[in-house]
């Protein structure tokens, strides 16, 4: 992916200087045209086309930002409920993410987003104990993780 | 220029609401858990509104294009779960208690568990 944008990068600074014009504009020019170039030429690339990959990232961000918003506003129905009813659990999640970068992304996204937060990872790093603030079933818990955070994570991180 | 005054206003507003709720949680709520839910989240989501709206403040109204506040945002949102999980995770060592509420606990058992396999090895536990 990263040998990608450099190309992209290196083809924009070709067009400038072929066309003598080192301004933004003629940067931006290149970089469009090398992009071009680069999404003929994919069959070339291992990987996959790093724009896919961007758009995931930009998507992930929106689910984020979503995912706060919705769950903040939960937190503060609760608070401000006069016989405050709340059942605290920490449970148990297996998680199919390898790499540190993405365990420790998932672990930061699930304990910004509210009503969860996390108090544990195994040493393997296989499961997250995650402490919720209103538990109501462990499988619909784990499950609305697995499929917005973990997905998503995923969605970025497949080669 | 209205439109971005009622944009200032909303999203300096839901930036205090969200401040006051983090204050009243501290207060409400049974044990450091939850508080730390409280803590550590709502308090985010209202810092980040407030410096919002004062970006867009400083953007639209003075004229001031202040990158800072957009770095400041990012560097809450880097920080501010890192915090919340090692102040979750220090207590539950230390050995804080749940409240009487909760209804489940996982991490008890493993921990316990840790501890004995740490304890038969005779190493130090760096947990």
């Amino acid at each position: 992916m990263s040998t990608q944008i450099l190309l992209n990068f290196f083809l924009a600074f070709i067009w400038m200087f072929m066309t003598v014009s080192f301004t933004p504009a003629g940067f931006a020019i290149g970089f469009l045209i090398g992009l071009g170039i680069i999404i003929l030429m994919r069959r070339f690339f291992t990987g996959r086309l790093y724009l896919t990959r961007v758009w995931a990232v930009i998507s992930l961000f929106v689910l984020f930002l979503k995912e706060l918003i919705l769950s903040s506003v939960q937190v503060l129905s609760i608070v401000l409920r006069p016989n405050m009813n709340i059942k605290p659990a920490i449970f148990e999640m297996e998680t199919e993410l390898q790499e540190d970068w993405e365990v420790t992304l998932l672990s930061a996204l699930i304990t910004l987003t509210p009503g969860t937060l996390v108090v544990g990872i195994s040493d393997d790093q296989k499961r997250l104990y995650i402490h919720a603030l209103d538990f109501e079933d462990v499988d619909k818990a784990v499950s609305s993780i697995k499929n917005t955070f973990e997905r998503a994570i995923l969605e970025v991180s497949r080669p | 220029m209205t439109i971005a005054n009622i944009l200032i206003i909303v999203s300096i507003s839901v930036g205090v609401l969200f401040s006051v709720v983090t204050a009243l949680g501290l207060v409400r709520l049974p044990d450091v858990y939850t508080r730390t839910h409280a803590a550590s989240k709502s308090s985010t989501l209202g810092v980040l509104a407030i410096l919002t709206g004062t970006f867009i403040h400083f953007w639209i109204v003075e004229g001031i294009f202040n990158t800072q506040m957009i770095i400041a945002i990012a560097f809450l949102f880097i920080t501010a779960p890192v915090g919340g999980h090692l102040i979750g995770r220090a207590a539950y060592i230390s050995g804080i208690k749940v409240s009487e509420q909760t209804v489940r606990d996982d991490l008890g058992p493993a921990v316990q568990r840790k501890k004995k396999r740490f304890a038969l090895s005779k190493k130090p536990a760096d947990d």
